[in-house]
């Protein structure tokens, strides 16, 4: 089956290419097969891939190249696939997810009058990221990571009608742009001093090249991180997730959950061996995980739409990813990755079933009540919200454990830290949880979602509970960890922290047994409240330092201060022009009288008086 | 004779169409059609040349062709044209966006429409010409019949304020053109003093041992005149006033070809003929460019009239390839030469886009457009596939470009390379925020708009699949330009070291 890796990107960009030619002249079903079908036969390959692995064990990495792509000046990136445990858990994710998502569109948009463009969208999406796991060399992964930037745009921002909807979309480029560009210079300088950006021999020659804490691996590896800080949304670059959630719900899911957010992760687990030369990235990518996840979960404790709410999540949760990364439990990041696909993915389409059959109803409190009425989505929100909570048994669990034990061995105080974002994780889960599906009805929902919708969602409630059993063939791509002995209290402590969380969020919100209103009234609660909310005023610092300068320097400028240096000689120029025009008077008793002047004057300089 | 030929035919087809306008209107585009592809047929079979090495200076170049009639020899004048990949790369550009010209044009051109095909094929031979000319006198003397139909085509089909624009456009060329004539004069008679021999010859010009400070003055009379036309910061002003005020056709040639002649002097002349000079100011080129990418796009960003922002994206874009042309490695200069095909493709379709729009809403001010993806999504679709290319998106062709311009100028001068990848930032503002404000939001108004019909599709398509090839199979183009790239490292090898080769 590995011959085929081609055409795993190959069948979704084949589909866009018909849908972008056609420009919806196609029907609703065509469309339909087409974009569900294309991600279904890649995830077929995936799968059978997959199997072969299950039946034989893993396989040596297999790598497929297509085509020479540039060759100049040494410089020869070719567009070449490289097949090995990281990729096929990558694509397993993507495909996977990827798919259900789809089936899921395939009714959630029937009513759209643009169903073949959002296909369209949706089918490069995946191609894109199909190809920023699969790529052999950082180029032709920039090429897809690009790509998925593009996505985003398109589809954040694919009721272009609105234009709140096309400034969250060009927020989301723009902002993951910043960081693509610093990732761009990273591999300007890998290329410089390594001669390749062909992955596995340019990270060979890296720890040939170099020892551990030189310089240039350092602001290589920094570099990188600025990219996958960008495309991860983490601080502090991750102001563009929230807003994200302008676009239809399945867009969210498979931003959240199959594609884009994990490209950094990805990018930082593919290149490990440079931020094993350069340990203090290594720790900012911990850093940056531990205060990024923190950060999140506060303000997910206050939003009250219900996408708003699992956008913030979704950042807590890749947080715990790049912490995972930074403490070097790199399998356990991955690991975390594919559980989160599976339970984010969940929670948003549940979310989406909400809001499809609420009218676009996104605020929590104005729901209520709805566990009978939408029995489906009742469901797929209690076993998501219990893995991502990490709830005993449930995926979540098994990831999120790994990863705070793994942190503990690095520093007590990275255990500290995630420890606390899970409590708060399973507070606003499940207040979302209660919120939404108990206490009385508020709304009256129209019919339930078909089995369109309902079968994914099943689906994937399956694996959010099954999905921590999975075993990801990754033995091979990362360094071996060392089996530690844990401090017993610390393994026991670990997941007792949640379900204290599951209980307060239950006196709380369901049983009100427990009151903060006087705390949360209060000034300092109801400001630390706004703070939270507004995610610790990252927008508006951002409008204030970046935005509004920008805006008003071009403004300013916007006839170009250049021009009025061409524009002033012009002027002088034609001063001098009226003054010697005005001689011309065409008067006969002036021009003897400038003749005389003249010519007293000329005499005068001759006869040496002047 | 191939390329006499190449040239007689666009001028003599400007000349018939004139005159045909007497007879019928509809005459002169058909005239210019069928000029057009007939070049095209005769260039045909200079794809499959082999080439022959001629000396020049110090080095080996490869030419396809070199043809040599005197014309007037007591000054050392002759009738020299060359032909290597470089140019032929850049005939074929013009060539193709002559079509793209045409085509844009087709029903647009009500008054004098047989004066304005001539003008048309007056500037392609022009253009032409340019890019074959490698007698300095006749290489001027193009560079002077390449201004003039292009002047007339913004003073007579020009917009509201055109008498202003084509003035600027004609005396910022003239003047930065006066200095490089000055600049070939006193070349030829030093030249004349140091070998005997006075002489207009490229290849006899090329490898002199000039007086440093000599050598100094004559590449700054060049440079200028081919900076202007680029155009770099901070000549650049007349560029956003031609734009806006020339007819879709004439945006189309000046955007996609006329820039290019710029960029192709300072590869062919100032480098060749004044390496060390050239080096001196090499880190102010590349300073020039770099500002010129940020500037542009930020003064992109703040335009409102369409045509305008448009205009600085071509500033800021082109100010990758003076980065290029100036950081002088085999990895720059390859993306220079991609960039200025690439851009002429993207730009060359957004004016078409600028002025499709121009001619079913007779405006060009976005503030009054917005929500046009409603009434032509065809437009919308195909604009948004040109933003994304000028934007830099890997998979088409100025992404090629841009990066491995960036990426070989990186180890050349690392500050400079990171203030000019801020372009990259600030060019998907301008571009995303101009695709909102024209064609998503609401429609503001109640129209009946034409989408794009066939002719128009057709064009479109033909410049969406060039960006496309050349952005996922760009070694043929690479491989085209290679052999001129290599002779001019050997010619300047001393002074550039080059160290493209992977360690």
């Amino acid at each position: 089956m590995n011959e085929l890796i081609w055409l795993i990107p190959l069948a979704p960009l084949i589909s866009f290419t018909i849908m972008f030619a056609t420009q919806g002249k196609l029907g609703k079903t065509p469309v339909a097969i087409l974009g569900v079908g294309s991600v279904g036969l890649s995830a077929l390959i995936v799968f059978s891939i997959v199997f072969t692995w299950l039946n034989s064990g893993p396989q040596a990495p297999y790598v497929q190249t297509i085509t020479s792509w540039i060759n100049v000046g040494g410089f020869n990136p070719q567009i070449s696939f490289h097949l090995d445990g990281l990729s096929l858990t990558m694509m397993s994710v993507i495909t996977g997810v990827g798919f259900l998502i789809h089936v899921y569109s395939s009714l959630f948009m029937e009513d759209d009058e643009d169903y073949s463009r959002f296909f369209s969208y949706m089918n490069l999406f995946v191609c894109a990221m199909l190809i920023l796991v699969l790529a052999d060399n950082l180029l032709l992964l920039y090429l897809g990571w690009e790509g998925v930037g593009l996505c985003s745009y398109l589809l954040v921002g694919f009721w272009h009608e609105d234009p709140n909807n096309g400034a969250a979309a060009r927020k989301a480029f723009v902002v993951t742009r910043i960081g693509d560009t610093a990732m761009a210079l990273g591999l300007f300088l890998l290329f410089m001093h390594l001669g390749t950006l062909q992955i596995q021999p340019m990270l060979e020659a890296a720890t040939q090249t170099w020892v551990t804490g030189d310089s240039i691996p350092t602001i290589a590896a920094l570099l990188l991180l600025g990219g996958a800080v960008g495309k991860s949304a983490q601080l502090p670059l991750q102001t563009w997730l929230p807003d994200a959630m302008a676009g239809p719900t399945p867009v969210s899911a498979l931003i959240h959950a199959a594609t884009m957010v994990t490209a950094g992760v990805y990018l930082i687990a593919r290149t490990h061996e440079l931020y094993l030369l350069a340990p203090t990235v290594q720790t900012a990518v911990a850093v940056v995980g531990l205060a990024t996840l923190l950060m999140a979960a506060f303000t997910a404790l206050t939003q009250t739409d219900i996408k708003r709410i699992l956008a913030y999540s979704t950042i807590s949760q890749i947080g715990y990813m790049f912490l995972a990364l930074g403490v070097g439990a790199w399998a356990s990041g991955i690991f975390h990755l594919m559980t989160h696909a599976f339970f984010k993915a969940l929670l948003f389409l549940g979310a989406g079933a909400v809001i499809y059959s609420l009218h676009h109803e996104h605020n929590i409190f104005k729901m209520g009540g709805l566990r009978k009425k939408l029995p489906v989505a009742f469901w797929s929100f209690l076993i998501g919200s219990a893995a991502l909570t990490a709830l005993p048994l449930t995926s979540g669990f098994y990831s999120k454990d790994e990863i705070l034990l793994a942190a503990y061995e690095v520093n007590p105080l990275f255990w500290a830290g995630g420890l606390l974002g899970a409590f708060l994780t399973s507070v606003y889960s499940f207040r979302l949880v209660f919120v939404v599906f108990f206490g009385e009805a508020k709304t009256e929902p129209s019919a339930p979602a078909g089995p369109r919708m309902a079968v994914p969602l099943s689906i994937l409630c399956v694996f959010s509970i099954i999905g921590g059993w999975f075993h990801i063939p990754v033995d091979a791509v990362f360094p071996v960890v060392t089996e530690s002995h844990h401090d017993q209290t610390i393994a026991i402590i670990t997941p007792l922290v949640p379900i204290i969380g599951v209980i307060l969020a239950y006196l709380m919100f369901l049983r009100k047994s427990l009151d903060f209103t006087s705390l949360l009234e209060s000034s300092i609660g109801s400001n630390l409240r706004k703070f939270f909310f507004s995610h610790w005023a990252m927008d508006w610092l951002y409008d204030k330092v970046f935005v509004v300068p920008y805006k008003t320097i071009a403004r300013i400028n916007q006839s170009d201060i250049v021009d009025m240096v061409y524009e002033g000689i012009a002027n002088i120029t034609s001063i001098f022009h009226y003054l010697t025009s005005s001689t011309q008077t065409g008067q006969l008793r002036w021009y003897a009288f400038s003749m005389a002047a003249g010519l007293v004057f000329i005499l005068a300089i001759m006869l040496g008086i002047i | 004779m191939q390329l006499v030929a190449l040239i007689s035919v666009l001028f003599v087809g400007g000349l018939v169409a004139w005159l045909a306008e007497g007879s019928n209107r509809d005459w002169p585009k058909w005239i210019s059609l069928i000029t057009i592809l007939l070049s095209a047929v005769l260039m045909i079979p200079l794809f499959s040349l082999e080439p022959t090495s001629v000396p020049l200076g110090a080095a080996t170049s490869q030419w396809l062709l070199v043809y040599e009639v005197p014309w007037i020899p007591r000054f050392g004048i002759s009738f020299l044209l060359g032909l290597d990949g470089l140019t032929l790369l850049m005939v074929a550009l013009t060539l193709f966006l002559g079509l793209v010209a045409l085509a844009s044009s087709w029903n647009e051109i009500d008054h004098q429409p047989g004066f304005f095909q001539f003008n048309l094929m007056w500037t392609l031979a022009g253009v032409t010409g340019v890019f074959v000319a490698l007698d300095l006198f006749l290489f001027f003397f193009f560079w002077e019949v390449m201004l003039i139909p292009m002047y007339f085509l913004i003073a007579i089909w020009g917009h509201e304020n055109k008498a202003y624009a084509s003035m600027k456009f004609f005396l910022f060329t003239q003047i930065s053109g006066l200095f490089m004539l000055l600049s070939i004069l006193v070349l030829v008679f030093v030249a004349a003093d140091l070998t005997g021999n006075f002489t207009f010859n490229y290849f006899d010009l090329v490898g002199l041992n000039l007086d440093p400070d000599i050598a100094w003055w004559l590449m700054l009379g060049f440079f200028v005149a081919f900076v202007v036309k680029l155009p770099g910061f901070p000549f650049h002003t007349w560029l956003p006033d031609a734009h806006t005020q020339a007819p879709t056709a004439a945006s189309v040639l000046l955007a996609g070809i006329l820039l290019k002649t710029g960029a192709y002097g300072l590869i062919r002349f100032t480098v060749p003929l004044f390496p060390e000079a050239a080096m001196e100011i090499a880190h102010v080129a590349m300073l020039l460019g770099a500002i010129g990418v940020v500037y542009g796009a930020v003064l992109a960003f703040a335009q409102d009239d369409f045509k305008r922002l448009v205009a600085y994206s071509s500033v800021s874009h082109m100010g990758f390839v003076l980065i290029g042309i100036f950081a002088w490695r085999e990895l720059t200069l390859q993306g220079s030469v991609m960039q200025m095909v690439a851009h002429g493709l993207s730009t060359a379709a957004l004016f078409m886009i600028a002025g499709a729009l121009q001619h079913r809403l007779h405006t060009r001010d976005v503030s009054k457009m917005g929500g046009l993806w409603k009434d032509m999504p065809r437009m919308g679709a195909i604009a948004m596939f040109f933003i994304v290319a000028s934007l830099g998106m890997p998979g088409l062709g100025n992404f090629v470009g841009e990066f491995l311009i960036l990426m070989g100028t990186f180890q050349v001068d690392v500050p400079i390379t990171v203030f000019a990848s801020l372009g990259l930032i600030v060019a998907a503002v301008y571009s995303l925020v101009a695709m909102q404000r024209v064609f998503q939001g609401a429609p503001t108004a109640d129209r009946n708009l034409q989408d794009f019909d066939s002719r128009e599709v057709a064009t479109m398509v033909l410049m969406m699949l060039g960006l496309v090839y050349l952005g996922v199979h760009p070694q043929p183009v690479f491989d085209m330009v290679e052999p001129t790239l290599t002779s001019l490292y050997q010619l300047t090898g001393p002074v550039h070291e080059w160290v493209g080769a992977a360690r």
